[in-house]
This record gives structure tokens, C-alpha cells and sequence, in this order.
């Protein structure tokens, strides 16, 4: 589904302050793969999730999604396959619509618009359908803004935003690190949920470890920019966290105090 | 008194008129979170154009629709300058405004007015339709309304389709709109087109309704168009629904004229004015902030009891 080929990145190139994040990366992604990604601050994880939905363009290398090469592509237009959904719950959302428009405009990621109505009746339904998966009772808050909701919720919706049109691939940045414990079990259970009910490719960096073995396929670990571990199936399943820190302590102490 | 009710009555027509520009400040600052300097360029643009269209024999009608064309033109110009070649929004926007202060000259011929003596325009032509006892400030008034609901009616249609909720979501959070599919840039672009559309439509009836246009009539037209904002904003809240929001908009121009008609009245000289509106803006837009200070330990105490 998602093949990166020598992925580099460089920032401020020419400056004092360059500083090469992401050096000849490569990563393959099967369809299906529920992917966790782990690594210290500053490994890089957010950028190559950026790259991936073109927030920034690469020095080198190429991405290729379902096969189309999408290494130039701006990133509105590659918005159309992907499903993103960020560690700060303002980010996602927008605050001052209500929760049915917020909807709408995630219901036409991808999709030409024009100057048809907003939000079509046939669409109120649908909405009201998955906001009860949610559980949060927003199915009776439609017309409520999106500001009125608690950090947890607003997270709630956008995993919803990020999955209502099926996305090629759900990119997660840590976005349950925002939330207080209690939520952020809960947000991860429900993308659990979304996931497989959708059968969505996914990648989802965490900065918990348990998290990282607890869901998903595969795991990979990242360090200065580069993939330094990557399990899947079985050998994954049976992973503890003292496994990790062990493979961690070899690269860098740094995520220790992650 | 009398003398004042006069006055108040052509500042309501005033501002009626002035609130179509008000509608146009409102997208650009409001929707789209983007404070835009163009317009005092592309207001007088709209006088200058219509102006010089009439004097060359156009319709007067007509003369509003190209009017509002060029500051179509305008909007994109600061649409392009900022989302294509990185520039920073209020500069942009001074820079249209510079350049337009050329280019209107120029349209003009050179010259920094043109009067319409004698020249037929939408109001002379309304007045004869209209009964006699319509005067002047009435006609104004009459054909800003009808004007001002229009366009009120068209927005709240627009902003309700798919690419008008783009728009707004894109002033919202651009992140968001973005990771959505949505073109920013373009929907940036589309909203100052439309707001300075608007802007140089208000320009070209100000125009005709006082009978010349001047190269310096736009100067300071985002001050008063943001403090028609907020005026409206202040009385009537922001929890309205939309297509009353864009009344209180226009309604928040027309009590800026009256303040003004009133102030002037009490001995103001005209040459303090825009010092004076300049103070009504910043206090105005101190208010967030200075009800943040005082106004929430009350809430607290509410609670507490
Ligand atoms: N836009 C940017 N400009 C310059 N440096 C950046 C930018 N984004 C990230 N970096 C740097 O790249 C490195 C990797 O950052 P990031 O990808 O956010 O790491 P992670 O998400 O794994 O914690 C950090 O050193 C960070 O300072
Ligand atoms: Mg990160």
C-alpha cells in the first residue's frame, strides 16, 4: 500500500542549523498493516508522517501509495487518500463550525466541491449513525460547535473526520498524547475499533510502549532518522516492553524519559 | 435639531451604503481571519471606476457591475501575492493598496476627482421613478437596502454550499481544511476576491450617491469597516445566525455613521476624524481583553454560590 524508497529529509539546508532528520528511509507498508511506530523525541516519527501527507517535501527518495507516485503531489490533493488525525486535538477540528459541518467537510475529502448545499439531508443520517459509535452522545449535539467539545471528544471526532471516507491510509501522530490517561484508553480503543470495522492500513506513532505492542500488526522503532527495528506477527505479539527498552538502550537513553 | 435628524438621516443612508463595504471587511477579517488593507484601494477603485465609466456614457448600472469586476481583480492580486509568492498578509495587502493608488489615478485620468455634476446615476435615476416626496437621503437609503439584502441573501447561500463552508473552515483552521482536501490557497484567494468585489461595489455607489469620486475617498476604509464590525458584533452578540450576523454588520456601519453625524454635530472638527475612529477601534478592539480582565472573576462568583 505505502512504499517509501530512500527518504531523505534535511532541514534548513544551508543554514548553521541544518540538520538532516530522515536519511535514506525505507519502509514498506502491506494493505491491512496496522502499524505502530516508536522512537525517542526528535527520531523524526512526525516527519515522516508529514512527508508521507506532504506537510514537507523530501530532499530524496519517493513515496508511492497504492502504486501512484505521490512524491510531488501537493498536500490537499493527497489529502484525498489519507486520513490524518494529529496529537493536538485543535488541530483536527474546526472549532468555530458546528460538529455536522465539520462532518460534511469530511465527507468530501477527496471529492470535488461545488455549490451543492454544504450538507445534504442524507448525510445528517449517516452522521448521526457513526457518532453513535463514538458513544459520546454527539449524535444529539449536531448542530453544537465543535469548540464546545472536551479535548477527548474533539480527538473522538476527528478520528471519525479521518475515517468517514475511507482513507488508503490512517495516519495517527500521537493522538492520544494530549488527552489524561483515562481518555486516551479510550480514544485508542475506539481507533482499534475503527480500524479493523474499516479495514484500514494504518500508522500510528506513540510514545507508549505498551500501546505500541498492545495494538496493531507490526511495530517499528525509529532513531536518528532511520527504522532500527521492525517486527510484526507473532515475534510482535509476544514482545514486552523491558524487550523494547533493552533495544532501545542500545541506540539512545533518550526515550526512557519518554 | 432639526439640523441634526437631517444629518442622522443621511448617515443611516451613508451607512447603509458603506455597509456593503463593511460586508466585504467582514468576510476577509471574520471568515477568513485575514485583516486585508487592499480595500482602501480597491474602495476607491470602485468610485474611480464607476466615475470615469459614467462620464464616458455608461450606464450607471452597468457602471457598478464592472466596478465590482475590477475589484474582483484586486482581491486576487493580494490572493496571489500572499498564498503563491509567500508574502505576509497585511503586506499583501499594502501593497495592492499602494498599487492601487496609481491605477486609480490613472483611471481617472490623471486627475485626484471627478465630480458627476449633472451626470445620471443610480440614485438620479431611482428618484424619478420613485414619488415625489422621496428625497435624496430616502433614495440612498432605499437603494443601499435593497442592494445590502441582496448581497446578504447571496453570502449566506454561498457560505452555505460546499465551497463556501471550505472558506470558512479555511479561516477556521487551515490545518484542518488542508488535511481535508482543501485547496487553501484557493479558497483564500476566492475570499478576498469576493470581499473586494464587494468592497469596490460600495466604493462605486458611495460615488455616485455623493456625486464624485476622489483618489483619497477609500483612505482608512478597513478602520471604519472593522469598527462597523465590531460595533455590530458588540450589540448583538456572535451566537445569532448567520444571516442576522451580516445584518448586525451592516447595521454596525450604519450606527458608526450616526456616532459620527452626532459627534461632528457637538463641534468635532472633520479634520480629528480619523483620530477619532482610529480610538473607537482600539478600544473597541480592546474589549476581549478588557472583559477577559474584569468581567470573568464575576462568573467565577456565580459559580461559587
Ligand atoms: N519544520 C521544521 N523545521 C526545522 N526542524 C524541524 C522541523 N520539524 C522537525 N524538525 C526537527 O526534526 C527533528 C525530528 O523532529 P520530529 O520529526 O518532530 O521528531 P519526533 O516526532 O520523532 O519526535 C527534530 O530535531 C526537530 O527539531
Ligand atoms: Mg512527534
Amino acid at each position: 500500500m505505502l512504499k517509501i524508497r530512500n527518504l531523505t529529509k534535511v532541514f534548513n539546508i544551508g543554514t548553521i542549523n541544518e540538520q538532516m532528520v530522515l536519511s535514506n528511509l525505507n519502509l514498506h507498508i502491506r494493505e491491512g498493516d496496522f502499524v505502530t511506530l516508536i522512537g525517542g523525541n526528535g527520531a523524526g516519527k512526525s516527519t515522516l508522517l508529514n512527508i508521507i501527507a506532504g506537510v514537507y517535501m523530501p530532499e530524496e527518495g519517493e513515496i508511492l501509495l497504492a502504486g501512484e507516485d505521490i512524491t510531488k503531489m501537493p498536500e490537499y490533493k493527497r489529502a484525498a487518500f489519507l486520513g490524518r488525525v494529529f496529537q493536538d486535538p485543535l488541530m483536527g477540528t474546526a472549532a468555530d463550525m458546528e460538529i455536522i459541518e465539520n462532518l460534511a467537510i469530511a465527507n468530501r475529502r477527496g471529492k470535488r466541491r461545488g455549490l451543492s448545499w454544504g450538507v445534504t439531508r442524507e448525510e445528517k443520517t449517516k452522521f448521526q449513525e457513526a457518532l453513535k459509535i463514538l458513544g459520546l452522545g454527539l449524535e444529539n449535539r449536531l448542530n453544537d460547535k465543535v469548540g464546545l467539545l472536551s479535548g477527548g471528544q474533539r480527538q473522538a471526532l476527528a478520528l471519525l473526520m479521518a475515517t468517514i471516507q475511507r482513507p488508503k491510509l490512517l495516519l495517527l501522530d500521537e493522538h492520544t498524547a494530549a488527552l489524561d490517561p483515562k481518555t486516551a484508553v479510550k480514544v485508542l480503543e475506539l481507533t482499534q475499533e475503527l480500524v479493523e470495522k474499516n479495514r484500514l492500513t494504518t500508522l500510528m506513532v506513540t510514545h507508549n510502549m505498551k500501546d505500541a505492542i498492545k495494538y496493531g500488526n507490526r511495530l517499528i522503532m525509529m532513531n536518528k532518522g532511520e527504522i532500527v527495528y521492525d517486527v510484526s506477527g507473532e515475534e510482535k505479539k509476544n514482545l514486552k516492553v523491558t524487550d523494547l527498552l533493552e533495544k532501545f538502550g542500545s541506540f539512545s537513553d533518550r526515550m526512557l524519559l519518554a | 435639531m432639526e439640523g441634526l435628524l437631517l444629518s442622522i438621516n443621511s448617515a443611516v443612508a451613508q451607512g447603509v451604503l458603506w455597509g456593503i463595504m463593511t460586508l466585504g471587511v467582514y468576510i476577509t477579517y471574520k471568515i477568513l481571519d485575514y485583516a486585508d488593507l487592499t480595500v482602501d484601494g480597491s474602495f476607491a477603485l470602485g468610485g474611480a471606476v464607476s466615475a470615469i465609466l459614467i462620464m464616458m456614457g455608461w450606464d450607471p448600472l452597468l457602471s457598478l457591475l464592472i466596478a465590482f469586476l475590477s475589484g474582483l481583480v484586486a482581491g486576487v492580486v493580494t490572493g496571489v501575492l500572499h498564498t503563491k509568492l509567500k508574502i505576509p498578509a497585511i503586506l499583501s495587502g499594502i501593497l495592492s493598496m499602494i498599487a492601487l493608488y496609481s491605477i486609480n489615478l490613472s483611471i481617472m485620468g490623471g486627475k485626484a476627482n471627478i465630480a458627476l455634476l449633472g451626470m445620471e446615476t443610480v440614485f438620479t435615476k431611482a428618484q424619478a421613478l420613485l414619488p415625489a416626496g422621496f428625497d435624496k437621503a430616502m433614495v440612498s437609503l432605499s437603494i443601499g437596502v435593497v442592494f445590502s439584502l441582496a448581497i446578504m441573501g447571496i453570502l449566506y447561500w454561498f457560505f452555505g454550499t460546499e465551497i463556501g463552508a471550505l472558506i470558512r473552515a479555511t479561516g477556521n483552521n487551515e490545518n484542518m481544511a488542508r488535511a481535508m482536501g482543501g485547496n487553501t490557497d484557493r479558497m483564500k484567494i476566492l475570499g478576498l476576491l469576493l470581499s473586494n468585489g464587494l468592497v469596490a461595489l460600495s466604493g462605486a455607489l458611495v460615488a455616485q450617491s455623493q456625486g464624485y469620486a476622489d483618489v483619497g475617498m477609500g483612505t482608512g476604509t478597513i478602520v471604519m469597516g472593522l469598527a462597523a464590525v465590531i460595533i455590530g458584533e458588540v450589540l448583538f452578540g456572535t451566537r445569532i445566525n448567520y444571516f442576522f450576523r451580516m445584518t448586525s454588520v451592516v447595521t454596525g456601519s450604519v450606527i458608526y455613521r450616526i456616532i459620527i453625524a452626532i459627534i461632528l454635530r457637538m463641534g468635532l472638527k472633520s479634520s480629528n476624524l480619523k483620530l477619532f475612529t482610529a480610538i473607537i477601534v482600539a478600544m473597541a478592539l480592546s474589549i476581549p481583553e478588557i472583559k477577559a480582565k474584569f468581567i470573568k472573576p464575576k462568573i467565577n462568583l456565580e459559580k461559587a454560590e
